[in-house]
């Protein structure tokens, strides 16, 4: 396979696609936990990027030398170690946006996306692929967490990208000369509706968002997105619910032979 | 001396259970909470073993954390050391289930491997070292998110056997309503919101 001419198909991919989020259904529990406002939900996919980018890298290098028994452990050490790193340069140089993501920046983890891309592509495929096919996963992550981040904020706190200036604080305290988001001009009308950026509103919002994107994919011809993907799930090989062909939710047959 | 400490845990496993739910409230497993609440049994099934795993998995950590990592100045090692500890341990105990306790295998071992790398549980570790809890309170807070995973399981499995046989607009079919109830219970948790302060001002 001429590997050139699919970088750039590797990178679309994870945009629309096979977007992570809204196709795959993988990293349900970042997006619906941090995307309250956009600049959350950018800080979150950034990192989560970062991280997906390095350790596809790292795994891509190390797939030929990892024995394949322990490569789920050897991916998580590798994995493990870029989300402490991302970790460390958050809290010294964005302390805002470790305050307000919390115990999901080390959660990242446990990111199925970054697990699964580690299993399901980085550890088959060349150095370059994988770095590609991280980056666009990242970005697919990164927009989505941004739409539903947007309608959340937007519906729940009458704002649109507060507090901007705390992503960028590295830069220097007034490198947007003071723009710190919108407020929409009808917060003085109308109360925004805070059970949008509550837990609710994040189960609402995804469920609503998901079926756009189903009508989207069906206009297209492609199936709606599935839950319990066993293909997704990175630890498909040990499942044993697999191995009787049954799968998490009981009726999946075809995860079979990941 | 004995009583403020009852009241304290029940505080913690209040909060763990209603106010902070783990699945509704902090998003926290929500991929097993999506993927195994279709039928009843297995939702219990998944739910006991979540618990079995968070309590030994902070039983474990805990020491490693005090004694080994934060007596060393090692604290950024934590997220790598907790989740090869979570991991090699779920590992062992399926084989020691496997080996000695075949019945207590079959109801939970199925669902160990899902959970090593399950958000829910790495998170509680994290979430009691953030909060400072000593032992104990940790222990109780572990069970209590547990329990808390296990009460949203069973009533999302209720409502879900319901979606079953209901008449579901065509665009809204499969995971969007499902998601879309779990908004709905979610929205019933919040009724609980305040309760905690309430009782153990």
């Amino acid at each position: 396979m001429a590997e050139k001419k699919s970088l750039g198909k590797e990178f679309t991919k994870g945009l629309i696609a096979e977007n992570p989020v809204f196709r795959l259904v993988l990293g349900t529990c970042p997006t619906l936990a941090t995307s309250t406002s956009v600049v959350n939900a950018l800080g979150m996919g950034i990192s989560a990027m970062i991280v997906l980018v390095c350790s596809n890298i790292v795994i891509s290098l190390l797939r030929k030398v990892i024995p394949s028994k322990v490569r789920i452990p050897a991916y998580i050490v590798v994995i493990a170690s870029f989300v402490t790193i991302v970790q460390m340069i958050v809290k010294a140089f964005v302390p805002a946006l470790d305050a307000a993501l919390g115990v999901f920046l080390p959660l990242i983890v446990v990111n199925c996306i970054i697990l699964g891309r580690a299993e399901a592509f980085a550890g088959k495929n060349s150095v370059i692929a994988s770095a590609v096919d991280g980056l666009g996963m990242g970005v697919g992550f990164t927009i989505a967490l941004c739409c539903m981040a947007s309608v959340r904020e937007i519906l729940g706190a009458g704002t649109f990208l507060a507090g901007a200036q705390n992503l960028l604080v590295l830069f220097g305290d007034n490198v947007l000369n003071g723009f710190n988001g919108f407020t929409l001009p009808w917060t003085e009308v109308f109360n925004p509706m805070t059970v949008f950026i509550l837990a609710p509103g994040g189960f609402l919002t995804f469920g609503l968002l998901m079926a756009c994107a189903n009508k989207l994919a069906e206009s297209k011809g492609k199936p709606r997105a599935e839950l319990g993907g066993c293909q997704a799930c990175p630890m498909a090989k040990n499942c044993a619910l697999l191995a009787d062909g049954k799968g998490c939710s009981e009726e999946k047959k075809e995860g079979e032979q990941v | 001396m004995t009583a403020t400490i009852v009241k304290s845990f029940l505080a913690i496993i209040l909060t763990s259970v209603l106010t902070e739910n783990f699945v509704l409230c902090k998003f926290l497993g929500i991929c097993p909470f999506l993927g195994v609440s279709k039928k009843l049994n297995t939702a219990v099934g998944m739910s006991a073993a979540v618990i079995f795993v968070m309590a030994l998995a902070t039983a474990v950590t805990y020491p490693i954390n005090k004694y080994l990592l934060l007596a060393n100045d090692l604290e950024y090692l934590q997220t790598i050391v907790f989740i090869l500890v979570i991991a090699a341990l779920v590992q062992l105990v399926e084989l020691i289930l496997k080996k000695f306790m075949p019945p207590l295998y079959n109801a939970l071992g199925i669902y160990l491997p899902l959970i090593t790398t399950n958000c829910a549980v790495l998170g509680v570790v994290l979430l009691n070292q953030t909060k400072g809890y000593n032992f104990a309170e940790s222990m109780v807070n572990s069970v209590g998110a547990g329990l808390g995973f296990m009460v949203a399981m069973v009533i999302f499995s209720g409502v879900r056997s319901r979606l079953e046989g209901a008449d579901i607009p065509k665009f809204l079919q499969g995971l969007p309503i499902v998601l879309i109830a779990a908004a709905i219970v979610s929205l019933s948790f919040m009724g609980f919101t305040g309760l905690v302060d309430g009782i153990f001002a």
